[in-house]
């Protein structure tokens, strides 16, 4: 009869954690986050299985190196771990919150790196290695048309301006000097197109206007 | 002038600014509710962008690792909100520039401090003795190095390190305060008896890392990298 090692290390049962995940499924971002500022890990599980999915995939096509792009989101999420108690809902949804520090990390590591893609506009990500459930790949199919129906509106300038800045990881001036245009004009053209990318996806979410095209 | 600034809001919602226009901006930002929301709703649209990047998923051992950190790391209780009230956006900012600060070396060498400490020996010794015997006084862990960093209520600030071997010949340590992404310098200071307690002679923000370089004797006027120890955020 082995000693009972319970007594003395008293971890909790399995059942217990699996109701406590049960438990967390119908909370909202914002909560989870709240948890996570009080230490919550099972929070912080529960916050990086709905997100971590997207930062992945954004710090991947930043980066286009798997390990820098582990990097950047493990160090995004520890800062949420870090830092939760500084959040504040009112006005940034939780899943951007996040977002936006992995996207920060993702451009620093980028820079350090000097990993300067190819071409950032090339879509080359089709082989997805995913052990994703068809509900989330749905609902990423889904929210990528209709960004992508939103950037096919703009003026061409203005979606090269931002698709560079945003997946490539190109500031402002390193934009200027490639596309040979000045400062002025391509900080213009990201305000243009972010205020008209803004207006197209709200009218989209509000009129339930976008339509989805046929998967070609 | 405010317009130009005002425009700044789309570059830096997509991380587009260079790092001196960022601090800028960032600047700018604390002050001008404008550029607050207008921020706020450009990160809603960036969001969107996140999630529309088309990568592939990540590998099952990043969530096992980031969880086993996040579970092996002493959490840092930062009531970053208790002791005062800053605007939600303004919240998210400093969140982020915590989280910049995180990889310590990412940061633009740009140094606005001066060198050395301005306070006598002692009566350093007494302001140190004073923030340690501070009861509001939150302890930060050290992300890198042996010891902590303790912090006053006022943002007075001592950096306490254990197991520091003397510095080589010729080098001293040197502490900087990194606030975002500019490490300005708190001194230099030298070890005794393989422990150092260092007054911080400024006062460290929410969101600020404290660091240790080793320098020429004397000083030097930006960090050498790596650190040999450095803060979480504050």
């Amino acid at each position: 009869m082995p000693a009972p090692i319970h007594a003395v290390v008293p971890l909790p049962d399995p059942p217990d954690l699996w109701s406590m995940r049960r438990h967390l499924a119908h909370l909202s971002d914002e909560a989870l986050v709240a948890l996570v500022a009080r230490g919550d890990e099972a929070a912080l599980a529960e916050l990086y299985d709905r997100v971590g999915r997207v930062a992945y995939g954004l710090a991947f096509r930043v980066l286009r190196d798997d390990r820098l792009a582990e990097d950047a989101v493990q160090e995004a999420f520890l800062g949420v771990w870090r830092t939760a108690a500084g959040f504040r809902a009112e006005r940034a949804k939780a899943s951007t919150w996040i977002l936006t520090l992995v996207h920060r990390r993702a451009v620093d590591l980028v820079r350090r790196e000097e990993r300067r893609r190819a071409d950032p506009l090339d879509e080359a990500t089709s082989d997805l290695a995913t052990s994703e459930s068809a509900e989330d790949a749905a609902w990423l199919g889904f929210e990528r048309e209709r960004v992508q129906a939103g950037l096919r509106q703009l003026p061409h300038a203005q979606r090269e301006a931002i698709e560079l800045a945003y997946y490539g990881g190109f500031s402002q001036s390193e934009l200027a000097e490639r596309l040979g245009v000045p400062l002025g004009t391509i900080k213009s053209r990201m305000f243009a197109g972010l205020t008209r990318l803004r207006e197209l996806l709200q009218d989209g979410a509000e009129e339930g206007s976008w339509k989805p095209q046929s998967t070609s | 002038m405010e317009t130009a600034i005002h425009e700044l809001t789309a570059g830096y919602a997509l991380d587009a600014l260079e790092p001196t226009e960022r601090e800028a901006y960032e600047r700018h930002l604390a002050g001008c509710a404008r550029c607050q929301e207008e921020l706020a709703s450009f990160w809603e649209v960036t969001g969107a962008l996140a999630a529309a990047a088309d990568g592939p998923a990540p590998s099952p051992a990043l969530r096992e690792r980031i969880l086993d950190e996040a579970r092996a790391e002493k959490q840092t209780v930062v009531p970053l909100e208790s002791r005062r009230r800053i605007s939600p956006v303004l919240a998210s900012v400093t969140a982020i520039a915590a989280a910049v600060a995180i990889g310590l070396g990412i940061y633009a060498i740009s140094l606005h401090g001066q060198l050395g400490d301005t306070k006598s020996a002692l009566s350093a010794q007494q302001s140190a003795a004073a923030v340690l015997a501070d009861a509001n006084a939150t302890t930060v862990a050290l992300k890198s190095g042996s010891g902590r960093l303790v912090v006053a209520g006022d943002g007075s600030a001592v950096l306490v390190l254990d197991e520091l071997p003397a510095a080589p010949s010729g080098k001293t340590y040197q502490a900087w305060v990194v606030t975002g992404r500019v490490p300005v310098s708190a001194g230099t200071f030298t070890s005794a008896n393989g422990q150092a307690i260092v007054p911080i002679p400024r006062t460290v923000p929410s969101g600020a890392v404290v660091a240790v370089t080793v320098e020429q004797a004397g000083g030097a006027a930006s960090p050498t990298l790596p650190p040999v120890a450095a803060s979480d955020p504050v």
